[in-house]
């Protein structure tokens, strides 16, 4: 065997090494594109469902007026809580630990004023009674239901992106994209408890 | 000897599948039994062929699929909690118009939830879904007339989520879910369905192929069709959901 042949040998196996490293490349590229696809799309649920809650708000802070007019202060405190939470629009790129905290803070504000809200509604049986205040429990238990399944999905995306780009050779790849690990939802404690809306 | 080599292998595969099953058991979501799951035994044997007769009949002239579930008892779960992963379990409801919904009753805590798909949020909005569990199902309930409860209950979702949604012309419902294999893939899967032979045969002599293909995989491998699915039988049939997807939408209700 000649020289020249053994040098196109290595050549070929050398191009076919640098296919198959750059297929893998490719294909390791795109799953963290779908993976960080998934987790996008249920962020972007988890704030939708959110504004569901703060959209339901006025129409609720309404009704209870109608019956206890003189209790301003909760009123008070609800309509600005709503204002602090709706104000905080986070995109999934900027999405930080700190920031996430912040906006759970804002959110677990908003359901303590929720909640007070609804003792408030306790003291009025005539507004227990009505149609409309029945109906609008219904959608509170609904909108908090909503949010559950979004921070649920949220989060499990979360960590199947997460663990993915943490892999040993897909850290590479993660590292050349710039993907960086999206932080979770903690389980609050006691104080992320959805305001009880039964009676 | 040979018989020996059998064994083990019959064993280990044994092994695999209890490692298998046992993994998948942590969270225990019934499986369906058609359109109507009655574990609770609130209705009687021919109340539950109608109400399933009457669902079947739905789902192939609306497409909208109303599965109804009833359990003893949550074990300490919410009903909410519940009532999403079976939503995420059975997929009820066609794939990509998601409109189905669950109806679930759990005779011991006395909580029951309607559990409404996205596509039918619009149509059975959460407040619908409260005033048919409040103002129809759990009136028949307290007075201990499960069947009615669960009938009339089903018929008011029926007549809701009739204002949406026709049959879709020349698709049969259960085809949805698996429609989406691409080009791609099926050659992906020639390729390796031309070398996996290679792999399993790669160092075994022809005594021993003979020996794989009677042994433990044989069955595995050449039984064939060996996933039929829930079919439950009768005319029209139930071949399973269609693939909806749920967003928590619904109600939940008490008696």
């Amino acid at each position: 065997m000649k020289a020249w042949q053994i040098i196109v040998g290595i050549l070929v196996i050398l191009v076919i090494l640098a296919i198959a490293v750059i297929s893998w490349g490719i294909r390791v590229n795109n799953s963290i594109i779908a993976k960080e696809q998934t987790v996008e799309e249920s962020w972007g649920n988890v704030q939708s469902s959110y504004q569901r809650r703060a959209d339901l708000i006025p129409n609720l802070v309404e009704t209870v007026k109608g019956y206890a007019k003189h209790e301003r202060e909760v009123f008070a405190q609800v309509t600005e809580a709503r204002a602090k939470a709706t104000s905080m629009n986070i995109n999934l790129g900027e999405l930080t630990p700190e920031k996430l905290a912040q906006l759970q803070q804002a959110q677990q504000a908003l359901s303590a004023g929720i909640g007070r809200l609804l003792a408030v509604a306790e003291n009025y049986p005539q507004l227990r009674a009505s149609e409309n205040f029945k109906d609008l429990q219904v959608q509170l238990e609904g909108t908090e239901n909503r949010i559950n399944v979004a921070r649920n999905r949220y989060n499990a995306a979360c960590k199947n992106y997460n663990t993915y780009i943490k892999l040993f050779f897909q850290r590479i790849i993660a590292g050349m994209r710039g993907s960086q690990p999206k932080p979770y939802f903690e389980a609050e404690a006691g104080a992320e408890v959805a305001p009880e809306v039964r009676f | 000897m040979l018989n020996e080599r059998v064994r083990i292998g019959r064993v280990g595969f044994l092994l695999l599948w209890v490692l298998l099953t046992v993994t998948s058991v942590a969270r225990d979501i019934p499986d369906y039994q058609g359109f109507v799951s009655d574990y609770a035994n609130l209705l009687s044997g021919s109340e539950r062929t109608s109400l399933e007769m009457k669902l079947r009949e739905f789902n192939s002239s609306t497409s909208t699929q109303i599965a109804v579930l009833t359990i003893n008892s949550l074990e300490g779960e919410t009903i909410e909690d519940f009532a999403i992963s079976v939503a995420e379990k059975w997929k009820v409801g066609q794939k990509g118009l998601d409109n189905g919904a669950i109806l679930l009753i759990s005779k011991n805590d006395h909580r029951l939830r309607i559990e409404v798909g996205q596509g039918l949020e619009g149509i059975i909005p959460d407040i619908i879904a409260g005033r048919i569990i409040n103002n129809i199902i759990v009136p028949e309930f307290k007075a201990g007339n499960f069947s009615r409860g669960i009938d009339g209950g089903v018929e008011a979702m029926m007549s809701a989520a009739k204002q949406e949604y026709d049959a879709i012309p020349g698709k049969p419902p259960t085809a949805a879910g698996r429609s989406g294999r691409t080009v791609g893939n099926l050659i992906y899967l020639l390729i390796m369905a031309a070398f996996l032979p290679i792999f399993i045969f790669g160092g075994m002599s022809r005594r021993k192929r003979r020996l794989f293909w009677g042994g433990p995989f044989g069955g595995f491998f050449m039984g064939g069709g060996g996933f039929g699915g829930h079919s439950s039988g009768g005319g029209g049939g139930f071949s399973g959901f269609g693939g909806g997807s749920f967003g928590g939408g619904g109600a939940s209700g008490g008696w």
